[in-house]
């Protein structure tokens, strides 16, 4: 295919664009660009015709089963988009009167007691766009709580290996020391060895929960507690938090700052697909850290916009990425109570589903009830074939299925993660089980076939070494 | 597995290379490398840098995961191997002529493996 540079010919553009009418105004002389962009010039015909290609090459819950591990999934409603385009919501600027805002201000306030009714904590920040950028939001509230204290020896966040790989890059980013403390051989955090990581330079822990064998730490209450005895606080990574909506509650089993992927748990798109965000929760003492503005209800009933008492500053311009929250309110309203509680089960059902029916194959690297996601190794096979996860991982691509997280946790070897999310019928579940019982089978007869897979994507199999070695980033316009 | 016998090793599978002069040369052994597949990236710390046995001194990352390295010894960075930096598949290909560092000021040692208890450890870990 070719890109979009190599096509279209010199002085070809489109033509339905009117005469400016408002007067011309341009930057100085020194900000104006000596030589024309060379930007692709072509018909809007060959724009459309090029996106439209570029999109049946790529995969896309809408094409079909997409397991990835971690990322919840899961199909975003149409209806989402429907309540987000509302030109109440689009039509609007954040330096608007708050006077004329007051729907969209709502959809805040509604939000949040929404996320907090599922997670038992009380007061919000949308301004976080993403996951990561909700964890490095999160520690600096905790950081901001022991600064205020004036408790300046906690410098260390304990991190266990089961946690997301961001969850050390954020604590790293805040500047604090990585403690990690290994897993237990059933996948739950060591007790003995967090009780002898914590001290008074402790300034918290983060959990992810269920943790990335998906299994929830069935000591949840004694690691919370362990912590707070020592004096720090309690980080939830909300990541799979489509495993207990409606369930279990972080706030009551002793966290004190979370963060949720709305775009994960909330079925906004994202992948490509996004933007992101990543509201972060807090217990109430935590909420005068919180950062940027929050809308609170005054005396005169009406919302207004307002800084927390000690906020931390802004970690993103106005309230966030207001749209994704608009279609995250649509999809809790349009669930109810009930629905958020069986879109868990039914997350965790499909999940245990699928993991029993590999079972006899490919067995989960902890063989007990998991939450809304498992992880297989292919260790055994790897070693008696020479077919590795990523053979595996290529091979399901010409069924037409995406690949399930791959190498993932680095604590399993040949790891393969796999997330069917609520929204899959038992029969996609099941083709999906019935290829990888045909790789299994392939991998004994044929191998070597397996190591050339995918045959039939849009791409062969890329050279993954290469492209890290000797990346090429750009398009040469010259070459 | 490639083994050589003048070298001591780590558990976290590195190799050392004692030299006479109370230098060191530190790399990954052929398992390391094995493990990890081809790299693609290695972070090495700066001559004069400080190095303590037992806690991690550089970084490498293959297209599967990205690992960091400890060092057996507690000591200063006298040289570091630059041709890895442009060209990690060094390490793949000769893990044991790939040195990473060579540690100078040599105070303290974590608890070395010789080639049959390395040999050993291999085995368990299998």
């Amino acid at each position: 295919m070719k890109l979009i540079f190599e096509k279209g010919s010199e002085g070809r553009k489109l033509s339905i664009l009117g005469t400016c009418d408002v007067p011309v105004s341009l930057p100085e002389e020194q900000f104006l660009r000596k030589e024309a962009a060379d930007l692709p010039q072509v018909s809007e015909t060959e724009i459309s015709r090029h996106y439209s290609a570029l999109e049946r090459r790529a995969h896309g819950v809408n094409n079909g089963f997409y397991p990835l591990g971690s990322c919840t999934m899961k199909y975003n409603p149409a209806i989402d988009e429907e309540m987000a385009a509302l030109p109440g919501f689009t039509r609007i600027h954040p330096l608007q009167d708050e006077e004329s805002t007051q729907g969209a201000l709502e959809v805040l306030e509604l939000m949040e007691k929404k996320l907090s009714a599922i997670t038992g904590l009380d007061q919000f920040t949308f301004q976080p766009a993403a996951g990561a950028h909700g964890e490095f939001t999160g520690l600096l509230v905790i950081k901001s709580y022991h600064r205020d204290r004036r408790d300046n020896a906690r410098t260390k966040i304990i991190v266990p290996d089961s946690a997301h790989g961001t969850n050390p890059a954020s604590a790293a980013m805040c500047g604090y020391e990585v403690v990690n403390i290994p897993s237990a051989p059933d996948g739950c955090v060591d007790l003995d060895a967090l009780r002898a990581a914590v001290g008074p330079d402790t300034a918290g822990l983060m959990l992810t929960n269920p943790n990335t064998v998906g299994i929830f730490d069935k000591n949840i209450e004694e690691i919370t507690r362990i912590i707070h005895e020592a004096g720090g606080l309690c980080y939830y990574d909300g990541a799979n938090l489509n495993a207990i909506m409606g369930i279990a509650r972080p706030g009551d089993m002793g966290f004190d700052v979370m963060h949720i992927n709305l775009h994960k748990t909330f079925a906004t798109p994202h992948g490509g697909g996004g933007p992101g965000s990543g509201p972060v929760g807090v217990r109430k003492e935590l909420g005068c850290f919180l950062p940027g503005v929050r809308p609170v209800r005054g005396e005169d009933g009406k919302l207004h916009l307002q800084a927390p008492e000690k906020s931390m500053g802004s970690m993103r311009s106005f309230i966030g990425n207001f749209l994704v929250v608009v279609k995250a309110l649509t999809y809790v309203t349009m669930l109810g109570r009930e629905g958020v509680l069986e879109a868990s089960r039914n997350a965790v059902l499909n999940a245990n589903y699928m993991r029993k029916q590999l079972e006899d194959i490919f067995p989960a690297a902890y063989p007990v009830t998991c939450m809304h996601e498992f992880v297989i190794s292919l260790d055994e096979l790897h070693k008696e074939t020479g077919v590795s996860a990523l053979d595996a991982a290529k091979a399901l691509l010409d069924y037409g299925i995406h690949p399930p997280t791959m190498y993932f946790p680095l604590i399993v070897h040949e790891a393969l993660m796999i997330e069917p999310t609520e929204t899959e019928t038992k029969e996609t579940m099941d083709e999906a089980i019935q290829a990888l019982r045909e790789i299994y089978q392939k991998a004994h007869e044929n191998p070597e076939a397996l190591h050339q897979a995918p045959l039939k994507a849009a791409i062969s199999r890329p050279d993954e070494v290469q492209a890290a070695r000797k990346p090429r980033l750009t398009y040469g316009m010259d070459a | 597995m490639n083994i050589p016998e003048e070298l001591k090793y780590t558990k976290s599978h590195e190799w050392v290379k004692e030299c006479e002069d109370g230098t060191a040369y530190v790399g990954l052994t052929d398992f390391a490398q094995s493990e990890l597949s081809d790299l693609v990236f290695v972070n090495l710390p700066e001559v004069g840098d400080d190095v303590e046995a037992g806690e991690t001194f550089a970084d490498v990352e293959s297209v599967k995961a990205a690992s960091d390295v400890y060092s057996p010894v507690t000591g200063t960075v006298a040289e570091i191997n630059e041709e890895l930096l442009d060209a990690p598949e060094k390490i793949n290909e000769d893990p044991y002529g790939a040195w990473l560092v060579k540690v100078e000021n040599i105070t303290d040692t974590v608890d070395l493996l010789d080639c049959a208890a390395y040999e050993q450890l291999l085995e368990e870990e299998a």
